[in-house]
């Protein structure tokens, strides 16, 4: 048989077309879920820094923060996902929302890091402007800094998307079916690894790929964008 | 309208302000001259505690902006600033920079804050820029947006944080225009300028700051024409 009598053996006349396509979508709700969680928690961060670093009130918070970051960026996520999976959560078996949770609060310690160049590279005079207008620090961060700090970092972002969405590959650890356990699964039942392998080898290529050209097209509008402003 | 009582500041080991007495009263316009690092600027910046004092008072409408349980946003917004480098919000078209803090700050809804602002824009002759963003515009454009975006919370008072040195030459008279207009509707103002034509034109009193302290005061006349101290009569040789 050939290749590609064996993909059409096994996916089509088997069936196991639903299983990859059912990993295929956990693996999208893990990594968006993880990227929205991580980006708020991360921009929390951000924003506490900004603010805490003249600010002894908060030194507190800024300590907590200091401490989360350590602590998650020391832990291998997989190490992370088990603790959550079977410890912290151990009551619970619902593994893709255990999942999002866990790489979402991975993510949020490297996004933090994220914002916060964001944050530092826009301009004081900005703040000190919405300051003089009568704004609160937060009503300034909100209207007037954030949305610039995210124009600066949305390339960053989106490679934040892409290591996410490769790293959640490991979420087959905690009993959760995404794109790459689907594979797994597959080459258990049929026997045959190559054929699920590729497959699943050239899926997340795909996805990388199309995030990227997307990542261009951005960065090219964005550029579009300062062009038109300077003229 | 404002009381400065003994205004200190140090940077670090660096004394920038040295106890700065004065009073500004409504429809005041006051220039403050003065060699550079002479803390022109931080002395206005304290006055809406942008920078904070480190010792003394700064009294505005009866309240003492440096205490520490007053309410610093309420007073800010009856104090309009203009900033050397604009610090207009780029990433706004300029109703968006207009209205934004009006609306934000309940001031008005967003129809009225839109109005307000298209009603301003067309008296320093920029209506029809509304919808542009910022660096579409020219440095002089931008200040006399930035001059219309602090008149849009109608502030009591107005600082002017050297409006007019980043600015290329030919776009210096068209932002004096509109500050000359704004004194001559009674707005209180203090001035910080390296623009002497202006000051002598348009206060009613002008500071000369040296080494942190007011080294000499009076009208322009008196400033101008009749420099009592060494100090002041050197900085004027070199300047006019």
């Amino acid at each position: 048989m050939t290749f590609f009598e064996k993909f059409y053996a096994i996916f089509i006349e088997k069936g196991y077309y639903t299983l990859m396509l059912d990993g295929f979508k956990s693996t999208i709700i893990i990594t968006l879920g993880a990227l929205a969680i991580g980006f708020v928690i991360g921009t929390i961060i951000a924003v506490i820094k900004y603010f805490g670093d003249d600010n002894k009130a908060m030194r507190p918070l800024v300590w907590l923060c200091d401490l989360y970051t350590t602590v998650v960026r020391g832990i291998p996520v997989v190490v992370l996902l088990l603790i959550f999976f079977f410890v912290i959560f151990a009551s619970s078996s619902n593994g893709i929302a255990i999942a999002t949770l866990t790489f979402g609060i991975n993510s949020g310690a490297y996004m933090a890091e994220l914002v916060r160049s964001g944050l530092n590279a826009v301009n004081i005079g900005q703040m000190e402007a919405g300051r003089s207008l009568g704004l609160s620090k937060l009503q300034t961060m909100r209207k007037i800094i954030l949305p610039q700090a995210i124009r600066y970092i949305l390339p960053a972002i989106f490679n934040e998307l892409i290591a996410l969405l490769k790293e959640t590959s490991v979420a087959g650890y905690v009993a959760v079916i995404d794109l790459t356990r689907a594979g797994t699964l597959v080459r258990n039942n049929t026997y045959n690894a190559v054929v699920p392998l590729t497959l699943v080898a050239v899926v997340y290529l795909v996805l990388v790929i199309l995030l990227t050209r997307l990542l261009k097209l951005l960065e090219r509008r964005l550029s579009n964008n300062d062009k038109r402003r300077k003229s | 309208m404002i009381n400065v009582v003994n205004l200190e500041k140090h940077f670090g080991g660096e004394n920038v302000l040295n106890g700065i007495n004065t009073e500004i009263s409504k429809g005041d316009v006051v220039c403050v001259i003065g060699p550079s690092g002479s803390g022109k600027s931080t002395f206005l910046r304290c006055l809406n505690m942008l920078e904070k004092p480190t010792g003394g008072k700064i009294i505005f409408e009866g309240d003492d902006l440096t205490d520490k349980h007053i309410d610093l946003n309420a007073h800010r917004q009856k104090m309009g600033m203009v900033f050397q480098q604009f610090n207009l919000f780029p990433h706004m078209t300029i109703m968006e920079n207009l209205t934004t803090a009006p609306v934000l700050l309940k001031k008005r809804t967003k129809q009225q804050a839109q109005e307000k602002a298209l009603e301003l824009l067309s008296r320093v002759g920029l209506a029809d820029r509304a919808g542009d963003y910022p660096a579409q515009l020219s440095g002089g454009q931008q200040q006399r947006v930035a001059i219309v975006r602090a008149l849009c919370m109608e502030p009591d008072v107005m600082l002017f944080d050297e409006p007019t040195s980043a600015l290329d030459p030919e776009m210096v008279g068209e932002v004096l225009d509109v500050m000359k207009e704004l004194a001559k509707e009674g707005m209180t103002m203090v001035v910080v300028t390296h623009e002497m034509g202006f000051a002598r034109e348009v206060a009613n009193r002008v500071l000369f700051l040296a080494d942190g302290v007011i080294a000499e005061e009076g009208t322009p006349e008196e400033v101008f024409n009749h420099p009592q101290s060494e100090r002041l009569q050197s900085f004027l040789a070199k300047v006019l």
